[in-house]
């Protein structure tokens, strides 16, 4: 484990399911790295991002296969690693905050004793403790009164607070990677922002490296420091977000232009034209 | 004369009344495309749904082209209004293909020469005679929400109720889907009510925007009032501020 | 070769042209599920033989399944031809199974033709009409599903007099209740779906709503369900054999002719444990096919 080593490093990395009709390719060839950055992974449904996100993880269930030429974290290789050492890894150095929290959650436990267990199931800590501490992030991600949210149960809080309560339980353990998919999506506009500003706060605060996936290009954009664009299970174009404004590829083009504007109304919105050709073309790295 | 009128409407849940729209008043001329934006909860879908019939707790007035709806719809009232949902997936019955769902609509409503219909409906929303005979599973979610539009289409209606058409879309097939409906719109002379949580949405198709909160209307704008963040509530200055700082 | 991979071409085509070709693409698919699944098949192939068994009884049986021969009695299974050995009255217990697979198959038959139909109504008219109409229908389940199903089959039997139909009567009607569960639990999430609000707003009136809507979305878990509890309504339909309510003697019933060999079982174990294996044999197979059909069947299926 040397310290220069990034936080994540992906090379060739494939997810395969098997099918009747033969192997379906999921994710096809990616290669990236994750600093202590705001990596946005953006695509449209189906494009693998949600599938790199959870190769990671080694989420991927039977039939589907991983394959890469590497994948480390911190210079540890998790392709190999024992089941065991995985489930250290997952929530302890590597957390994931998944689109909804209403499934994220468990609906009969309060609220305070589910950040509770996240937190002993990965360090030795007394109760108190643990407690001290839940209340403590709980105030971290802007929830005003901690002490009574910590009794509630999932089904009594908002989605907006019951999203911010998942990043409170996340980022517990004191991960170094965050691993956020589509966090917002399923929140209101108004709630969005405030959610992502707690996510970039801590996140900077921390210095940890987070992995932003989503499918809204223009959001990404702007909280992100560098984005990855994926098509069909590749990446296909990556930049830095301030340079968005200079990508070239269709595609890239494409996303930017079909989102309706309330500021610049046109008549007709930009339909993207997809080319078979996009497909075919390999991967671009993403690596640094 | 205007095509929908809505005055007074109430609509409850429950036993114990739990009110999700409270004393909402509008109208909307005939070709308007009329929008209501809100955020989840704030009962914009079920003023749709009530117009629909789908919600039995209402009260207050709705009027279609002049005529006052009673608790039960009409055939006639089904013929003149129709509405696409806002899940693609879950709007289409797993079991039954493309042509099954539009020919059993047509039938329904008494329309002669349904297969060379089907056909043409089929090419109005975008699909190709290709798609007809397949069913929801060996579509997308785009195809899924066009074979829901072309349902909604098949009696020739005049208004079309739009419950968040595009939110459970990817953006460049929500931009495909909103095209579409433009083109609709100017060719079939339709009226359109819209809910959306997305103002840049509303504001591509709408003339006019009612913005809810709590299952009332907190101000109704047009278009080019949004624009210019001409809002005078401060809930919908707080809307429009976040909508589109969240965009650029 | 050609020809085969024409058809199957055919009916994997991403463009079905017509509404028959859609309808087979779908039920390939269902089969190429089903084939796929290894222990289903097993099932559908012990079911198949049972089946041809029974229909070819007459050319496939040694001996007159009746005819007794009391020279002959409770020969070991091999002795003087006889497959599987003779009962206490010397009958030929091979050709009795394959008579016996008749009835048991005629039972089966029956019973499905009324257990799910009734549950099927019933679950579905409760659960899409609701309010009194469910209320009354429910209670009525409740009141049927109280009763244990052995005890209330034998009361019918009772009351109606022994008998194979009476037996299929008591059993079905014992049976509909959990059907009638399903069919409602069902009905209850699909009525509040989309495409059935949607099918409202064409002006579809509540019949056509739930026969042409909802029913075939409720007979895919029902079909999982019958041949889930086919085992169970053999067993019951074997167990009034059993206690003499069934079929009667001299009829070669699996379950009367274990109640049969029940006196001998010490001295002489193939006479009630042949039928017993038979018994066995068609409830796991009826289980297994079961067990594959839910894959088939999944209205959730996503395998394109």
């Amino acid at each position: 484990m040397s310290d220069d080593a990034p936080l994540l490093d992906v090379e060739n990395l494939w997810v395969r399911f098997r099918t009747r009709s033969g192997v379906f390719d999921a994710v096809r060839g990616v290669s990236f790295t994750l600093g202590k950055e705001r990596l946005g992974i953006v695509g449209e449904s189906g494009s693998g991002k949600s599938m790199t996100g959870r190769a990671i993880l080694r989420l991927i269930r039977p039939p589907g296969m991983i394959e890469a030429d590497k994948l480390e974290m911190h210079g540890e290789d998790i392709l190999s690693a024992p089941e065991k050492r995985m489930r250290q890894l997952r929530g302890g150095r590597v957390s994931m905050i998944m689109q909804d929290p209403k499934f994220s959650l468990n609906p009969v436990m309060s609220v305070g004793q589910q950040l509770v267990e996240a937190l002993r199931a990965h360090e030795n800590v007394s109760r108190g403790e643990a407690r001290r501490r839940a209340l403590a992030m709980l105030d971290e991600v802007a929830i005003r009164d901690p002490e009574r949210v910590y009794d509630l149960y999932p089904h009594e809080v908002s989605g907006g607070m019951g999203q911010r309560i998942m990043i409170a339980m996340m980022l517990l353990p004191n991960p170094e990677i965050l691993i956020a998919d589509e966090p917002t999506s399923a929140l209101d506009v108004s709630v969005q922002l405030q959610v992502l500003d707690i996510i970039d706060k801590l996140v900077r605060d921390r210095g940890m490296g987070l992995m932003f996936i989503s499918h809204d290009l223009n959001l990404v954009a702007k909280f992100c420091d560098r984005i990855v664009i994926m098509y069909a299970g590749r990446i296909v174009e990556t930049c830095k977000a301030s340079e968005l404004g200079n990508a070239r590829h269709p595609y890239t083009l494409g996303l930017l232009n079909s989102v309706p504007d309330l500021e610049h109304p046109r008549d007709r919105l930009e339909v993207l034209k997809r080319d078979p050709e996009w497909r075919k073309a390999p991967s671009v790295s993403a690596r640094q | 004369m205007s095509a929908l009128t809505v005055s007074g409407l109430n609509v409850w849940f429950g036993t114990d009344r739990a009110y999700a729209v409270r004393d909402v008043s509008f109208d909307v001329a005939r070709g308007e495309s009329f929008g209501l934006v809100g955020e989840s909860g704030s009962g914009k879908s079920t003023i749709l749904r009530a117009i629909a019939g789908l919600v039995p707790t209402w009260s207050g007035t709705m009027m279609v082209d002049g005529e006052t709806l009673g608790p039960r719809r009409s055939k006639a009232f089904y013929s003149k209004v129709q509405m696409v949902f806002q899940d693609p997936y879950a709007s289409l019955h797993p079991r039954q293909t493309v042509d099954r769902v539009l020919s059993e609509a047509m039938s329904l409503h008494g329309v002669k020469d349904i297969n060379t219909r089907i056909g043409r409906l089929l090419d109005d929303v975008g699909l190709g005679p290709g798609f007809r005979f397949r069913y929801p599973h060996q579509l997308s979610g785009g195809q899924r929400q066009r074979v829901a539009i072309a349902r909604a289409l098949a009696c020739d209606p005049s208004i079309l109720l739009l419950d968040e058409p595009t939110s459970a879309l990817d953006v460049s097939v929500q931009a495909e889907i909103l095209n579409l409906l433009v083109d609709l719109r100017r060719e079939h002379k339709l009226t359109y009510i819209m809910v959306s949580h997305d103002l840049g949405v509303v504001g591509h198709l709408c003339e006019r925007i009612a913005v809810m909160q709590q299952g009332a209307f907190e101000e109704v704008l047009s278009v080019a009032e949004m624009r210019r963040l001409e809002a005078k509530s401060p809930y919908t200055r707080h809307l429009l501020k976040s909508s589109i700082k969240s965009i650029r | 070769m050609s020809a085969s991979q024409g058809l199957r071409d055919w009916l994997l085509a991403e463009e079905p042209t017509s509404r028959r070709q859609a309808r087979f693409a779908a039920w390939y698919k269902g089969w190429l599920t089903l084939r796929s699944n290894t222990l289903a098949m097993l099932g559908l192939f012990v079911l198949a033989f049972l089946i041809l068994a029974a229909i070819f009884a007459p050319f496939l049986a040694t001996h007159d399944p009746f005819a007794q021969d009391l020279g002959q009695r409770l020969l070991a299974p091999g002795v003087n031809g006889h497959l599987f050995g003779t009962d206490s009255l010397g009958r030929d217990i091979y050709s009795r199974l394959l008579y016996g697979a008749r009835i048991s198959i005629y039972i089966v038959a029956l019973v499905v033709m009324v257990a799910p139909v009734v549950g099927l109504i019933m679950g579905t008219v409760s659960g899409y009409a609701g309010g009194w109409i469910d209320v009354v229908l429910m209670r009525v389940t409740d009141i049927f599903l109280a009763f244990p199903r052995l005890i209330l089959a034998l009361a019918f039997v009772a009351a109606l007099g022994a008998g194979i139909e009476n037996a299929v009567l008591a059993i079905s009607l014992t049976a509909w209740p959990p059907y009638a569960r399903i069919a409602r639990a069902e009905t209850l999430t699909i009525r509040n779906t989309d495409f059935i609000h949607a099918i409202k707003l064409q002006g579809a009136g509540p019949f056509r709503i739930v026969t042409r809507h909802i029913w075939p979305l409720c007979i895919s878990s029902l079909v999982i369900r019958v041949t889930l509890d086919m085992a169970g309504i053999i067993l019951t339909a074997a167990g009034l054999g059993f206690l003499g309510l069934g079929a009667q003697p001299p009829s070669p019933e699996w379950g009367a002719m274990i109640s049969g060999g029940r006196k001998y079982i010490l001295d002489y174990w193939w006479v009630a444990t042949v039928p017993g294996i038979a018994i066995f044999a068609i409830s796991l197979a009826f289980n297994l096919l079961g067990d594959g059909m839910r894959d088939v069947l999944d209205p959730k299926e996503d395998n394109s």
